[in-house]
């Protein structure tokens, strides 16, 4: 089992034609994915390294089946982007263009509530379940197919902590990316919810970093209702207050959002965090040999 | 991006909020003439980006107009916390009677817009929110439906129950929305909003915040960009596709990757070094990036050792490799540098760089404790 992507993924590219849409079409393919096609408008008709461009997500939704969409899209056309998937029927939309404006993110959150889609990110490396599909841009080699679920708000942080995670010969059953912006489609809340449904995930790693309070409500939701062991990984101790440290989220504004306040939260619920990356794999084999 | 004090008034001016009468100057015969317009007494602001300019004497009251020269005088040129004053804001002093805060913002946790007002005006919003939460209304608004009259009613109860004080209030908050939205803010704070002695209401401090990721479809505010030292060289870095942030340690790091490059930062200051900086070179990989990332880094003169930190999983090992050397070809580096690559092509990478002066580290704690080890010795 898996959350999100799975073996009946049919994935369509929104920008297929640009240089990094197409590049990962091509690397999802070669992964493994069920790639459907891919959408820029005024294209359509045209096949690039073997993909079906459409003009339009209704046209290539209607014609492939597809159910799932990933955007590259360049910042100011990725709104709409994510909207046109949404009213097309798509039920998951994977978004890794970066730097759509605030307000828009705050409107299409409020749009999709009233809809069935989920949306991961803007911001998001992707989401992988080994060995069943993968949608992103995420290094498909460093995982392998087992029980760890992991989420987090960084891309190569999180591929450092897969690979010690694989190292240690444990597997992972979902990866998600739920992206560096402030706001965001699916939160650590949303993710977490659907790993404590999900039998094939065993334990859950959990990468935060600074700004914001997600990683609080998460260790309020891991420590009642998760109901499976978890470790954590907070990134940003050394971040000073008040710079926006690469991601847009990554900021401590004021007292609140610095990484001393994360990893109180997370011990406070009883939730071992690790003091450096390498340190996660052995967490998580102590907290599955204890459960 | 932050704006000024001054800058923000210019927002407030055009939202058709109200503020008291006041002139920028940049000198203390400016604010002479300045004040004969305005009229006595009046308040000069340092207009700075840091906080904490009042403890710090950047705001003083003159009822005279020799104490308008002297105060310009002791303000302007003076430094808080780094930043040296050069503009102040000459402000008519009202007599107050009555200070409220009052804010629109983002509400990350809920996803959602926010209206904030309390009575506790003119003291940190964070102070409040610590001591007397129950002082702090907060109304979430519907990014889609936007902001209800009712809900300006509500705030405007909450602060006054006279009849013409809420009135104007309503009218406030309904337009501090409106310019947050219609300018992609990410914060509109009045603090304090005031109550004049002749029942006027007037904003009579700003702070503006736009939502950086918005710049795009607003080309106007790239006027307002006034930088400090620090953010001018941000500024250039962002310009060659580099997130920069200069701390004060003398292990510099480069990484692909904004959460690894904390985690970098981190693990340095857990083995007992100082990172000397933030540098995310993204996730492109062309030789071009490598060479303004270590432009950067040794422009800071205090940096002893480099660690290069790569996960290349889209970012290929041998294009940073390839980076390295050509940034090394016509001038050797100076300092130490200790380079950690594993990932995508990762033997190639190691192979290129062998023979060469980089110091190759096996993983990324390895990379850390060489590097500071290399400090040290420097």
């Amino acid at each position: 089992m898996a959350i999100f992507v799975d073996e009946n993924t049919r994935v369509l590219v929104q920008g297929i034609t640009g240089r990094d849409g197409l590049f990962h079409a091509c690397s999802m393919r070669d992964y493994g994915t069920n790639v459907a096609g891919g959408v820029t408008p005024g294209k359509s008709g045209q096949t690039v390294e073997g993909f079906a461009v459409f003009d339009s997500m209704h046209e290539a939704v209607s014609k492939t089946g597809a159910n799932t969409s990933v955007v590259f899209v360049p910042e100011r056309f990725a709104a709409d982007a994510i909207i046109e998937a949404a009213d097309a029927g798509i039920r998951l939309i994977v978004c890794i263009s970066e730097g759509i404006p605030v307000l828009d993110m705050l409107r299409i959150v409020s749009y999709l509530q009233k809809k069935a889609t989920k949306l991961i990110g803007p911001n998001s490396p992707g989401v992988i379940s080994p060995g069943k599909s993968k949608v992103g841009i995420l290094p498909g080699q460093i995982f392998r197919a087992g029980g760890v679920g992991v989420v987090s708000r960084s891309g190569t942080l999180t591929y450092e902590i897969v690979s010690h995670i694989t190292a240690a010969g444990l597997g992972q059953s979902t990866c998600v990316g739920i992206g560096g912006d402030p706001v965001i489609g699916s939160n650590f809340l949303d993710v977490l919810r659907l790993f404590r449904s999900d039998p094939g995930t065993e334990a859950v790693v959990l990468v935060g970093e600074i700004g914001g309070s997600d990683e609080e409500e998460a260790a309020r939701f891991i420590s009642q209702e998760l109901g499976k062991p978890a470790v954590a990984f907070i990134a940003g101790r050394t971040a000073p207050k008040g710079k926006r440290m690469g991601h847009a989220g990554a900021i401590i504004s004021g007292s609140s959002g610095a990484a001393e306040e994360k990893v109180a939260a997370l011990n406070a619920a009883g939730i071992p965090v690790a003091s450096e990356p390498a340190e996660i794999a052995s967490l998580l084999k102590e907290r599955l040999h204890e459960a | 991006m932050k704006l000024l004090e001054y800058q923000a008034k210019e927002f407030f001016a055009r939202a058709g909020i109200p503020i008291p009468q006041e002139q920028l100057v940049f000198s203390a015969a400016e604010a002479s003439t300045a004040t004969r317009e305005i009229g006595l007494p009046c308040v000069l602001k340092a207009q700075v980006g840091v906080g904490g300019r009042g403890k710090a004497g950047g705001v003083k009251l003159a009822h005279t107009m020799e104490e308008v020269e002297s105060h310009a005088d002791a303000i302007l040129g003076m430094e808080i916390k780094g930043e040296r004053v050069e503009r102040l804001l000459c402000c008519h002093a009202v007599d107050i009677k009555q200070e409220f805060y009052a804010s629109v913002t983002t509400d990350r946790a809920n996803r959602t817009l926010i209206l904030m007002v309390s009575p506790a005006g003119g003291i940190d919003i964070e102070e409040v929110a610590r001591t007397t939460p129950e002082k702090i209304l907060k109304i979430p608004i519907d990014p889609l439906l936007g902001l209800q009259a009712y809900q300006t009613r509500r705030a405007a109860m909450f602060l006054s129950d006279k009849g013409e004080i809420k009135k104007q209030i309503a009218a406030i908050l309904t337009k501090l929305y409106e310019m947050y939205v219609a300018n992609d803010l990410s914060l509109a704070e009045i603090n304090p909003l005031v109550v004049t002695s002749d029942g006027k209401v007037t904003a009579l401090d700003a702070k503006v915040i736009i939502d950086d990721n918005s710049l795009f479809r607003h080309p106007e505010f790239e006027g307002y960009r006034i930088l400090s030292k620090d953010e001018a060289l941000e500024q250039e870095a962002k310009g060659k596709g580099l997130s920069y942030i200069k701390l004060s340690g003398n292990v510099g790091c480069i990484v692909n990757g904004a959460g690894l490059a904390m985690a970098t930062m981190d693990l340095i200051k857990r083995y007992g070094g100082e990172p000397a900086n933030f540098l995310d070179v993204g996730g492109s990989s062309s030789p071009a990036k490598m060479i303004a990332a270590i432009d950067f880094v040794t422009r800071d003169r205090g940096v002893r050792a480099i660690f290069v930190n790569i996960f290349g999983g889209i970012t290929r090992c041998d294009d940073i490799a390839n980076g390295l050397l050509e940034a090394t070809k016509n001038a050797p580096l100076p300092l130490p540098v200790v380079v950690r690559l594993t990932g995508t092509n990762e033997d190639e990478a190691r192979k290129m760089l062998e023979g060469t002066s980089f110091i190759p580290a096996a993983d990324m704690a390895d990379g850390a404790k060489k590097a500071i080890e290399a400090a040290g010795e420097g």
